[in-house]
């Protein structure tokens, strides 16, 4: 394996039956970065960070977490990550402390260490004060943060987070991305999935986008959004017609269509630097602008681009 | 290092004391029988049999303190056969998985269950002897204090025994199963040929060959057998059948038992080993 990924995913296939939900994956994490999967439910996001974290059975493919085979050093892996679950995976009865000291005893932490992690972990995300709390009375934030709390207990290599913020308003979500930020600034690696176009682009230092069981891309935020190579400037004027002939010459410029906001321009080069030029173009030739509209690529853009349609059109 | 089937079990319990209502029925449902279906049925089966004298020389028991031992097999029955359901809990709020991803051996997750199973039934067991003894159950007659502690001992060797082997095929069907109503069914369907083809309320000596072939194959016959050795002797007389067993019968009961719970114990590893919730 190569020194710097701890994850390495080859041809990895899984089938339900005769629904292939993975369809022949490749891709790696390197030690220390914030991976996301990007991708609308259904894509197959679940089932490869259940066959990463041992859940489900290998059935083709080669799967290396932290330097351990999924398939047969099952107990290595399970013992290098640490896992926060989708949905809210708490016992309702037990107390916050009694949620912490079950998860410490799996993973068989000395006692004197296990108080002292479930101190300073509980302290991290600001629950302390809510130790003898049964679990079912605490807000949605408040139990994802217990539970990247207790995925973070067993010191992980790996930090598999999925879907972390669904179903979190917009002030609990940021919150919870500061933690995942200060955990991998720990040194832990995290691996996410998300369907948020927003948190793979906010959080994440590479992105892998998958859809119906492939992965169509991978890179970095701005990688992915250079590739596309188009900001586009939206204008309007007193003559479209007229302001069309006075951008002809322009070099930047790779196609100018006419759409519900005036003109769309689309340039290859950075915007903020051609928008001068064309508004300076179009003026010289006497022609009123009465708005001007930069717009740079965005995740969702990126989306579509690779995908062909919308995230939010795929029932996510 | 390999004790981490206590965290499950640790679990288990404070589930047991958290959860009141259950906590409340399982001790009350014992005390219930022994309070309305014993004392009725007692009333009615010692004016029938009262007519058959005892053999001379032979302790005459009336029918509360025969059945008494039907009721501690029979709740230990039921609490066994329904011990699963937690796993069935854990599966369906995702609990599950937090366990199977963890470094823990499975085979851990189904001892925790069973033996906070056994706990309990204990727990139950020594209300229905203590509330028994108001009632006016005759166990233990004329025993010495140390002759006491050792049949309480027996009982419960058997009734962990007896437990085991039930809690441990209730853990392998709710693994896999997939809602706590499926396991509801079956083990309703199976509580009732186990519970009356046995020898729990009445004696199998007058029944029909087959059914009485059934009972000795029955888990809850030897059960029994073990409990009234040890509670109410090797040879008495109760609804109009003297009862007699020697050493080697209860050892023979006690061994049947302690196959059967061997037996159910490979079957549940072998489910756990192999299941896999996502």
């Amino acid at each position: 394996m190569g020194g710097d990924d701890i994850i390495e995913v080859r041809d990895l296939e899984h089938a339900f039956g005769d629904f292939a939900a993975v369809r022949g994956i490749s891709f790696t994490v390197r030690r220390g970065e914030i991976f996301s999967f990007l991708g609308p439910n259904g894509a197959g996001k679940s089932t490869t960070i259940n066959i990463l974290t041992t859940l489900l059975p290998l059935q083709k493919g080669a799967v290396r977490v932290a330097g351990y085979d999924v398939a047969r050093e099952s107990g290595e892996v399970r013992k290098a990550i640490g896992i926060v679950f989708q949905d809210d995976v708490l016992d309702r009865d037990l107390t916050v402390q009694e949620t912490m000291e079950f998860h410490g005893r799996l993973y068989s932490i000395p006692r004197e260490e296990r108080r002292r992690q479930i101190d300073d972990l509980l302290r991290v995300v600001e629950l302390e004060f809510k130790r003898d709390e049964r679990t079912k009375n605490l807000s949605g934030g408040m139990k994802r943060r217990l539970q990247i709390a207790r995925g973070l207990m067993t010191r992980p290599e790996v930090l598999f987070l999925d879907e972390p913020t669904q179903g979190l308003d917009p002030q609990t979500r940021m919150r919870i991305w500061d933690y995942i930020r200060q955990v991998n600034g720990a040194g832990t690696t995290i691996f996410l999935t998300t369907h948020y176009m927003e948190e793979a682009d906010m959080l994440s230092d590479r992105i892998g986008i998958i859809d119906h069981g492939r992965i169509v891309v991978t890179g970095t935020p701005a990688e992915l959004k250079n590739a596309l190579g188009e900001d586009v400037v939206y204008l309007e004027t007193d003559d479209d017609r007229r302001a069309r002939d006075a951008l002809s010459g322009i070099e930047e410029i790779r196609s100018v269509t006419d759409s519900t906001r005036g003109l769309s321009v689309t340039i290859s080069a950075d915007g903020s630097h051609c928008l001068p030029i064309i508004v300076d173009a179009v003026r010289s030739a006497g022609i009123g602008i009465s708005s001007v509209n930069l717009k740079k690529p965005t995740m969702d853009d990126v989306f579509v681009h690779y995908t062909g349609r919308e995230l939010r059109d795929t029932g996510a | 290092m390999a004790w981490e089937f206590l965290t499950v079990y640790w679990r288990e319990m404070i589930r047991f004391v958290r959860f009141r209502t259950q906590l409340f029925s399982s001790l009350l449902q014992p005390a219930l029988w022994m309070a309305f279906f014993g004392v009725a049925m007692s009333s009615n089966f010692d004016r029938f049999t009262s007519s058959i004298p005892a053999p001379a020389g032979v302790v005459p028991l009336d029918y509360l303190t025969f059945m008494a031992a039907g009721v501690i097999a029979m709740t230990t029955l039921f609490t066994s056969l329904f011990g699963g359901m937690s796993l069935l809990f854990d599966k369906n709020w995702g609990l599950m998985r937090e366990m199977l991803a963890s470094p823990m051996p499975r085979t851990h997750i189904m001892l925790g269950v069973s033996l906070s199973g056994m706990t309990k039934s204990f727990i139950q067991v020594s209300i229905i002897m203590a509330f028994g003894l108001l009632l006016g159950v005759q166990f233990f007659p004329g025993y010495s204090a140390a002759r006491t502690v050792l049949s309480i001992l027996g009982i419960f060797a058997f009734v962990a025994a007896f437990s085991l082997g039930f809690l441990l095929f209730s853990s392998a069907i709710s693994m896999r199963l997939e809602s706590p109503e499926g396991l509801q069914g079956i083990m309703t369907l199976l509580t009732l040929p186990l519970f009356f083809v046995s020898n729990a309320l009445y004696p199998i000596q007058a029944f029909p060959p087959l059914l009485q072939a059934l009972s000795i194959y029955n888990p809850l016959t030897h059960l029994v057998n073990g409990i009234r050795y040890f509670a109410l002797g090797n040879d008495f007389f109760a609804v109009g059948a003297r009862y007699t067993s020697s050493t080697v019968d209860v050892l023979g009961s006690f061994a049947y038992l302690a196959i059967f719970a061997a037996v159910m114990y490979l079957l549940a590893r072998r489910t756990f080993e192999k299941a896999v919730v996502t």
